[in-house]
């Protein structure tokens, strides 16, 4: 391999200016602001403020209201994560063996990835509305009272059912990409030495995807945790009452409509912190396990 | 080369042109929360405005819901760029009340501009909601309305009873109602109509310091005042026999009900009358919000809900003055008039109200006159207003324990005492924003 030697030392740090400039206007400083607020309780308007050191962050780390989201966080960002990668998934190793109308198929199951998550909400609410909703009328067949907007639960499995539909086609693409991708050769020699498909699907297909699994784990957990913002909006039609909400829907809540920069800033650090921990876990123990070509 | 200079004298002398256009005319901004019908009659009173008079230029700009006009709003401040004009609803009020120095008090504004402002000249239930604890109006109301009962009144002739004035009488007719086959109850937001104008219309103390009007120190909320714990129980106990309905935090979920014939009674904005008109699927009338008879001095005025507008400190005496000129303009009889019937809000003086009867507009709409009378019922002590920091959260915290309350997670008395627990922390750390 030809080795390619720069001999002007600033020209790289000038090319990913552009981008660093990007990282620092919008990550960087806002986050660092977010940082100092939070151990201030301040005037909206910005007249006052009083330092209150790491008040913010007792309070709402004592708060069982706080807690309670956390673990809704926790449970709803697993099942979404778990059940539209597998979904995703199986539809995408059920597409790959399609033959005859196999483009009609495909372009079926990613339409859906058009819909902007919100508009997804609002779909998804229609079809679980209290009054009319389809679903609602479904589960009632079968014995089922549903309310969605009073039971807890009731609104959390509309929620979690939304934020899976709207997620399946993207992780469709990747996974039906990741698929053809593996040579014809490896599928057909593993063929000659294992009969059974599901046991060659787990020993070669799927170590072979392993990048894409991975890549999808992350875009996932993120999509769980922040992405669903508008859908969760939508289903409680702006008011969360004693709905489920996730963490960013509870920061919005604070932040913007209750006008709390302190406890807001307090939480959106406590937000990144986890997402942090999670980043490093990810890329410390489970992309050792990822198999890369 | 001189191409380019020509070009750039050109451009400046048209930017001279430009400016000393707008020297000529003063233009200023108003930012709002609605949209829709409503944001189109802003909009129309934007143009009347500007039609009327050839020095100032009005510009509305809607910026959403209520909250989001307000985070707009407080986040504009804060870099300098402020509308002249802020919508602020009712529930925000101590926020932008409490930033001293954010607003000029209307009545300051419209003064220094060398107007007439006379406070009498407003219906006695919107008076103080906005002004100080001296009565001082710092936000101008507009769009005001007030809770109030409408009443199927098919439902009711099917069951053979009268409209209830106090919640005694609905009690006693509520199982004909639901033998008739109707949910007897509906209401469409537990927070302003059976808990702040609970407070106002049957004249209980909803916060200490004077309903959070003379400091902030140490206000504390009076959600567990054992004529409010009754109202809730009496809820839950209806909700159980069948006789109340509730559909969840969302407005439209339960006014649908009543809508759609379904409900006897429901709790409603009188602003909500146009949409009604439009939308019921039965003929329908209306009267007060009930109280309860049970509590000495119940009946008076209900606090008044909407919104008001703040003209925002920090810019030039002339755009102020136009400012104080669009107040005027506002205020009078005929716009006043002209806002309620397009809109169904209620109209905020003496002088609009009495048009309003004088053209014959309440013999032809009744229905449109009963926000108006209910503001304009005897006040009583703890009827003005409240002043209370971080109420929207504090609206959040009612709002998830009333669903729990109504989905038997919790009852009253504990719902009521966690409330308080979480709205006094509120109040506290509100009040170490001013420090």
């Amino acid at each position: 391999m030809k080795r390619v030697q720069f001999n002007r030392p600033l020209l790289p740090f000038l090319l990913i200016l552009p981008q660093m400039a990007v990282i620092v206007i919008f990550f960087y400083w806002p986050s660092a602001q977010a940082i100092q607020s939070s151990f201030y309780i301040e005037d909206p308007f910005g007249f006052g403020a009083t330092f209150v050191g790491l008040s913010n962050y007792h309070d709402i780390l004592t708060s069982a209201e706080y807690l309670k989201i956390v673990n809704f966080t926790v449970i709803f960002t697993l099942l979404v994560t778990v059940l539209s990668l597998s979904i995703g998934l199986l539809l995408a190793v059920k597409a790959d063996k399609v033959i005859r109308g196999s483009s009609a198929y495909k372009t079926l199951l990613i339409s859906v990835y058009a819909v902007a998550p919100p508009v997804a909400g609002l779909i998804g609410v229609m079809f679980f509305d209290q009054h009319i909703g389809p679903f609602v009328k479904l589960a009632a067949w079968f014995g089922w009272e549903m309310r969605v907007g009073i039971d807890y639960w009731d609104t959390a499995i509309t929620m979690i059912t939304i934020s899976v539909w709207k997620q399946i086609p993207y992780n469709f693409i990747f996974f039906l990409s990741g698929l053809q991708g593996i040579s014809r050769s490896v599928v057909e020699a593993a063929a000659i030495d294992c009969r059974s498909p599901i046991r060659r699907f787990w020993t070669v297909i799927l170590p072979l995807l392993s990048p894409t699994a991975f890549f999808l784990l992350i875009i996932n957990m993120t999509y769980a945790l922040f992405d669903t913002f508008g859908i969760i909006d939508t289903t409680v039609k702006d008011k969360a009452a004693n709905n489920p909400i996730t963490l960013v829907y509870k920061v919005y809540m604070d932040g913007f409509r209750g006008n709390d920069i302190g406890g807001s800033s307090a939480q959106s650090v406590i937000l990144m912190l986890v997402v942090f921990v999670l980043t490093v876990f990810q890329f410390r123990f489970i992309e050792r396990r990822v198999h890369y070509n | 080369m001189s191409g380019h200079k020509v070009l750039l004298s050109v451009s400046v002398a048209a930017g001279v042109l430009a400016s000393s256009a707008a020297q000529a005319q003063t233009d200023i901004t108003w930012w709002h929360g609605m949209s829709g019908h409503n944001g189109d009659v802003i909009n129309e009173i934007a143009t009347k405005f500007n039609d009327a008079q050839s020095e100032c230029s009005l510009t509305p700009v809607s910026k959403g819901t209520y909250e989001e006009a307000l985070a707009a709003g407080i986040a504009a401040f804060r870099s300098g760029e402020q509308p002249n004009i802020l919508q602020v609803f009712d529930a925000g009020a101590a926020t932008i009340i409490n930033a001293k120095g954010a607003t000029i008090a209307a009545e300051d504004l419209i003064k220094n501009a060398g107007h007439e402002f006379n406070r009498d000249a407003f219906i006695a239930g919107v008076r103080s909601f906005y002004a100080d604890a001296d009565g001082k109006f710092i936000g101008m109301p507009f769009n005001s309305s007030a809770p109030i009962m409408y009443i199927n009144t098919q439902a009711l002739e099917k069951a053979g009873v009268e409209a209830p004035k106090t919640w005694e009488e609905f009690e006693s007719i509520a199982p004909k109602l639901k033998e008739a086959g109707y949910v007897p109850l509906v209401q469409s937001q537990l927070t302003w109509e059976f808990t702040e104008n609970f407070f106002s219309r049957n004249d209980v103390q909803f916060a200490s310091n004077n309903n959070g009007y003379d400091s902030v120190i140490d206000t504390t909320i009076n959600v567990t005042a054992p004529e409010h714990v009754m109202m809730y129980d009496k809820l839950k106990a209806w909700a159980d026999e069948g006789y109340f309905g509730y559909y969840g935090a969302g407005w439209s979920d339960n006014q649908k009900v009543f809508e759609e014939n379904k409900a006897a009674l429901w709790i409603g904005s009188s602003g909500s009358f146009g949409g009604l008109q439009k939308t019921a699927q039965m003929p329908f009338d209306a009267t007060f919000l009930p109280y309860w008879n049970s509590i000495d001095g119940a009946g008076v005025h209900s606090f008044i809900g909407g919104a008001a507008l703040f003209a925002m400190a920090g810019k030039p005496d002339a755009e102020n003055n136009c400012t104080a000129a669009f107040f005027q303009f506002l205020t009078s009889p005929e716009i006043q008039v002209f806002y309620h019937k397009s809109t169904g809000y209620v109209p905020v003086t003496e002088a609009a109200y009495g048009l309003a009867k004088e053209q014959g507009y309440y013999d032809e709409k009744p229905v449109a006159e009963v926000g108006i009378k209910q503001l304009s019922l005897p006040g009583g002590e703890w009827n003005k207003g409240y002043r209370l920091g971080f109420y929207p959260q504090i609206r959040e915290v009612m709002e998830r324990e009333y669903g729990r309350i109504f989905s038997g997670e919790t009852t009253p008395a504990e719902a009521m005492e966690t409330i308080k627990n979480e709205a006094d922390q509120l109040l506290s750390r509100f009040a170490k924003t001013s420090g």
